[in-house]
């Protein structure tokens, strides 16, 4: 299976493949990415979407950003993790600015959200003022409208449905009723 | 025809104008143009677009150019590396057209194969495709967007010959082709040219029917994000 990790919290989910048979695709240009290198192994010709230098694999294969984004585009990538700023109930999400405050770019999260099988967000679950990342509507410039398909947060884990979110998951020490009073979006 | 200068300034005579479309190779600081950039820089032309996926950071990359208040306008997809584009953009100095990575990759590709435009699902719904042409293939919606026709591409590759054929190496290789495509006239900069002939055939990523000016010289290759792991 191909899948293809975003910058942030979403890097981290490499160190939890273990033997599965998952290829992680770099959009930079890049399939099957290794670890981390170690202290002085360092190359700046190998690095990451999110610029961090690591390493290649047996089975890596090395191509252009335009190969790159066919392959995102042309449906061949299973699923992205991506980050986020906000996700709505209908599965929008918001990853990319902040008007008037903060201006990144989307990098390729349009494409990746518009192309791959299966986009599941990776997120804490409420903002530095405690308030619901999970909305009914996002706020924010979309990156992609009814897109999202599962959402993993530090409370738990949910599915986008039809009518709203099902909770598939709770954390630990996390009950539902959490959940429903972290989250302004409906939940059935 | 000769293809290799000695040097960037060299390789650039007679092709930089002010207000000109400029198409860069490189991804964050990985394969960037650094030569061709600084001697961009020491020519003094100005009112410059961009065609980039990144900016640089503040002291090299395409920022150099933006110390200077060379760069009018930049068509890229992410920019949060670079605090004085930051400042520029939001006092409104400079201009900016954000496109999605891979939208902004195609636009180049397209443009080099002679295809002026394209439908993408990529940012339906989206501020991106806010004025642009809507159509539905297969009960789907995507969008048009339009090819980059650079006057000037610059890329960085690892070898070359000296008919042009690129090597990349790793993931320098990135925007590098798709920009090499899409230029008027392409200058290469590499690590090594090598004699005509000592290339693989079978392994050249560019051909050199697109790069028309050759340097080779001394690259920096600055590590933006040096991250490694602890020894067991």
């Amino acid at each position: 299976m191909y899948v293809n990790l975003g910058i942030g919290i979403p890097t981290l989910v490499a160190n939890y493949v273990g033997d599965k048979d998952i290829t992680l695709q770099s959009e930079n240009g890049m399939l099957g990415m290794g670890p981390f290198p170690f202290e002085g192994e360092e190359d700046p010709d190998l690095i990451n979407a999110g610029k961090q230098t690591i390493t290649e694999l047996k089975r890596t294969a090395y191509f252009d950003s335009a190969q790159s984004f066919g392959m995102i585009r042309g449906g061949k990538i299973a699923a992205a993790i991506l980050g986020a700023m906000e996700v709505s109930e209908q599965g929008d999400l918001a990853n990319w600015m902040i008007p008037g405050k903060l201006v990144k770019g989307m990098g390729g999260a349009m494409d990746l959200v518009a192309g791959v099988g299966r986009v599941i967000v990776v997120m804490d679950h409420t903002n530095k003022h405690g308030e619901s990342k999970v909305l009914k509507e996002c706020t924010l410039p979309l990156t992609g409208k009814g897109v999202v398909d599962l959402i993993i947060t530090n409370l738990g884990v949910l599915e986008v449905g039809h009518k709203g979110l099902h909770i598939l998951e709770t954390a630990p020490d996390v009950t539902r009723d959490d959940i429903r009073a972290a989250t302004e979006a409906t939940i059935v | 025809m000769k293809k290799v200068y000695a040097n960037a300034s060299e390789a650039l005579e007679g092709l930089l104008r002010d207000d000109m479309l400029v198409a860069s190779g490189g991804f964050g600081l990985c394969g960037i143009p650094e030569l061709l950039l600084e001697a961009i820089k020491q020519s003094g032309v100005k009112n410059l677009t961009f065609a980039s996926n990144n900016a640089g950071v503040d002291d090299f990359g395409i920022g150099i150019l933006l110390q200077t208040k060379q760069v009018k306008k930049m068509i890229s997809s992410y920019v949060g590396e670079n605090a004085e584009f930051m400042r520029q953009y939001l006092s409104g100095e400079l201009e900016l057209e954000f496109n999605p990575q891979g939208t902004l990759a195609e636009r180049m590709r397209a443009a080099g194969c002679g295809i002026p435009g394209f439908y993408t699902k990529t940012g339906v719904g989206t501020v991106i495709a806010e004025g642009k042409e809507h159509k539905e293939f297969n009960g789907e919606t995507y969008i048009l967007e339009e090819g980059i026709f650079a006057d000037l591409s610059i890329v960085k590759a690892w070898k070359a010959d000296e008919t042009g054929n690129l090597v990349f190496r790793k993931t320098a290789r990135n925007f590098n082709p798709p920009a090499a495509m899409c230029g008027k006239v392409c200058v290469a900069e590499v690590e090594e040219i090598v004699p005509t002939g000592s290339l693989d055939p079978d392994g050249i990523h560019l051909p050199g029917i697109y790069v028309h000016r050759l340097i080779q010289g001394e690259h920096e290759n600055r590590i933006e994000q040096r991250t490694v792991r602890q020894r067991e």
